[in-house]
């Protein structure tokens, strides 16, 4: 199996479901001739043609809106945002029309598209360009929202997305771009949007996150004594999420921690924090803890690591909740 | 916001004399020269301190396009409102902003025009009347229509500022975008609004040819007339050359002139060339070096310093002496910009995101150093 970094899974999948269907098509800003800011699609139009990867003009409305009405004449539109800021003038399509289209035809009419959207902070980027608007999307009904955190779930959650009969809005962690490389299979396999994973199994405390934190969240867990023992989940799906994973955890260990990378208030965490307070409420030993960013714009890079849920926070979060 | 003094007054003096497009004197034309050289070398600064890493965020580079922001600006007041894009230094330093505060705003340190805070695409500078660097690309354009309305309605309804140190007038706002800009929505509700409301703005396209890495006749229908996009929303719209800054100044201040008297934006279609990437991490392969060569012949910085001493107006030595200043001035910023503090975090992470502290929100000190989250 060869090895990926998580731009080389999504560029190595986008290339296979080109490859494999013929209703792909890819459009977005500088992503054909250039290779997209991130190099994600380095090379695709040289191999697949100006009509399948496509440079559009810097209009992310018109981006959103076009692939939605490539998408409702039965191609398989794969958008990409450039950044998660840039979904701002994309959102009215997205959300007014990709979301409700199943809904208002009463499944007449679908939209089968995955935006594509580079997503959180870590790369010495300012606001706009570092933010983590997951919890936005989530909170509307009609749209899936899924976050990778390593090469092969990349792979696999992206051939699930674009098979998918419903838009996926699908989150690439910048962060872990080109972080580490590990195997991963050559051939077409799909990861189920709603499903999430286990790294690590424990019996003391559960913790719950996603993206570019999973790496945080395993550091935190090597700084703390032998003897406590942590299971990590790694969401990968935000929505539809995998309540009954989290929940099973949870009322294992009677203990629960988020992680995540946006706001605190009205997070992913939120939510998460709500559904094992309803589903484990007579398990807990103590409260739900939240380890996230905070409440404020994104902070230019000198604070950027004091503001995003670093190990040393996640580690104080998890003893605190452990001595409760 | 922090200034270097010297910077203020520069601006201020030459914005004070009076001139008509015919007699622009020669100490405005070295003015000029002096201006485009100074953003010029504080680009160049400004790459090498990217490429060490002691700048963060991304990097948009202005060298080659100097004339535009120069020459546009010289044909406004003070205080008419300037706004633009990311690509933002060299506006920046035109309006007055001191080269110190701009560098050390990108270094991320407190000294900064943001206290560090916004970075290289998010130059703003209040007392100058610069509204940004804004990132997403064409969202400044509605915020031009909003500054030049609300001069407007200072000057033809209140009757005064809505601000005690606003003096109502006749005001112009400078809004710039890229030509890539101009395929954004936002771009078109903007120019809709300012024709139906009569708002005096003047939409200045800084066509560098490139929508980031895709060429104009691939980003833009009709492209080899943008000027139909003005005028198609009943605004006065003309196509300058923006390598020569004084035919620029010459076309433009008239022009100006008459936005400012008649309360009616205007739209240019302004002719550039940036000769780096988009931005610091662009391969560039959408375009070849003996293009970027061949617009590097057309300088115009070059243009003016040749003209200038052809008139004996300027000589090889006395450009030495500019260059010299220039340099002086910029490595100062870079070495200011190096020993300043970078932002404390207890005082700064938690602040300026509402005018006052936010009760039972996350931004706390306990929070931030993981003790028990306050909301338990």
């Amino acid at each position: 199996m060869p090895e990926m970094t998580l731009v080389g899974a999504i560029n190595h999948t986008l290339d296979l479901a080109l490859r494999n269907d013929p209703d792909v098509i890819l459009l977005g800003e500088d992503i054909g001739l250039n290779g997209g800011v991130f190099r994600v699609t380095d090379g695709l139009q040289a191999k697949h043609g100006r009509d399948r990867v496509v440079d559009t003009p810097l209009d992310e409305s018109g981006i959103m809106g076009s692939a939605i009405g490539l998408a409702i004449a039965g191609m398989k539109s794969v958008p990409e945002i450039q950044f998660d800021g840039f979904l701002g003038p994309a959102y009215d399509q997205l959300v007014n029309h990709a979301g409700r289209m199943r809904t208002r035809t009463r499944g007449a009419v679908t939209v089968p598209m995955t935006v594509r959207v580079p997503v959180g902070g870590g790369i010495h980027a300012p606001e706009l360009h570092s933010d983590s608007p997951e919890a936005i999307y989530a909170h509307h009904p009609g749209i899936k929202v899924v976050m990778p955190s390593t090469p092969r779930d990349a792979k696999g959650l992206l051939l699930a997305a674009i098979n998918d009969p419903d838009p996926v809005v699908y989150f690439e962690p910048k962060r872990v771009y080109r972080s580490f490389k590990e195997e991963v299979p050559e051939d077409l396999y799909e990861i189920e949007i709603g499903k999430a994973k286990v790294v690590n199994e424990g019996d003391d405390l559960t913790v719950v996150t996603w993206g570019a934190p999973v790496f945080q969240c395993l550091a935190a867990m090597d700084e703390l004594p032998d003897d406590v023992s942590i299971e990590l989940i790694d969401l990968r799906s935000i929505y539809p999420w995998d309540i009954d994973t989290v929940c099973e955890s949870v009322r294992k260990t009677g203990r629960c921690v988020i992680v995540h990378e946006a706001p605190l208030t009205a997070g992913f965490g939120a939510e998460v924090s709500s559904r094992v307070q309803e589903e484990c409420f007579l398990h807990l030993h103590a409260p739900v803890q939240r380890v996230t960013g905070f409440d404020t714009i994104m902070p230019f890079y000198k604070l950027e690591l004091e503001y995003l849920p670093e190990a040393p926070r996640i580690k104080k979060g998890i003893e605190e909740c452990l001595a409760y | 916001m922090t200034q270097a003094p010297t910077a203020n007054n520069r601006m201020a003096k030459a914005h004070s004399s009076a001139e008509t497009l015919t007699e622009v004197s020669t100490e405005t034309h070295l003015k000029w020269l002096r201006d485009m050289q100074l953003i010029r070398e504080f680009e160049n600064r400004t790459m090498q301190a990217y490429q060490q890493a002691k700048i963060g965020g991304f990097c948009h580079i202005y060298s080659g396009q100097e004339a535009c922001a120069v020459g546009t600006i010289a044909a406004t007041k003070q205080d008419d409102p300037v706004v633009t894009a990311y690509r933002d230094h060299g506006h920046a330093l035109a309006r007055g902003m001191s080269a110190r505060a701009c560098m050390a705003e990108m270094f991320g340190k407190i000294t900064g025009c943001a206290k560090g805070k916004g970075g290289s695409m998010h130059m703003f500078d209040r007392p100058n009347w610069l509204f940004g660097g804004h990132g997403i690309v064409g969202a400044q354009t509605p915020l031009g229509a909003g500054l030049a309305f609300a001069s407007k309605y200072e000057n033809e309804v209140l009757k005064k500022g809505v601000h005690p140190d606003h003096k109502p007038k006749q005001k112009i706002t400078l809004c710039y975008l890229g030509d890539g800009a101009i395929d954004q929505g936002a771009f078109h509700e903007a120019l809709n609004l300012a024709s139906l409301f009569d708002l005096p703005v003047i939409f200045i396209i800084e066509n560098n040819g490139y929508s980031m890495g895709t060429a104009i006749h691939r980003h833009t229908a009709n492209h080899e007339n943008l000027v139909a996009r003005g005028e198609s929303y009943g605004i006065d719209s003309i196509k300058i050359d923006g390598l020569d800054i004084r035919h620029l100044y010459s076309e433009f201040k008239p022009f100006a002139d008459r936005c400012r008297e008649n309360s009616r934006p205007g739209f240019v279609d302004l002719k550039t060339y940036r000769y780096q990437g988009h931005s610091m991490s662009d391969p560039q392969k959408y375009r070849t070096k003996d293009e970027v060569e061949e617009y590097k012949n057309k300088d115009s910085i070059a243009r003016l310093l040749n003209q200038l001493m052809e008139e004996g107006s300027m000589t090889e030595d006395s450009w030495k002496t500019m260059q010299n200043e220039i340099r002086d001035e910029v490595l100062d910023a870079v070495e200011f910009a190096e020993s300043s503090p970078a932002p404390e975090v207890e005082a700064e992470l938690f602040t300026d995101v509402y005018a006052l502290p936010q009760k039972n929100l996350s931004p706390t000190a306990e929070y931030h150093h993981g003790a028990r989250n306050p909301l338990l």
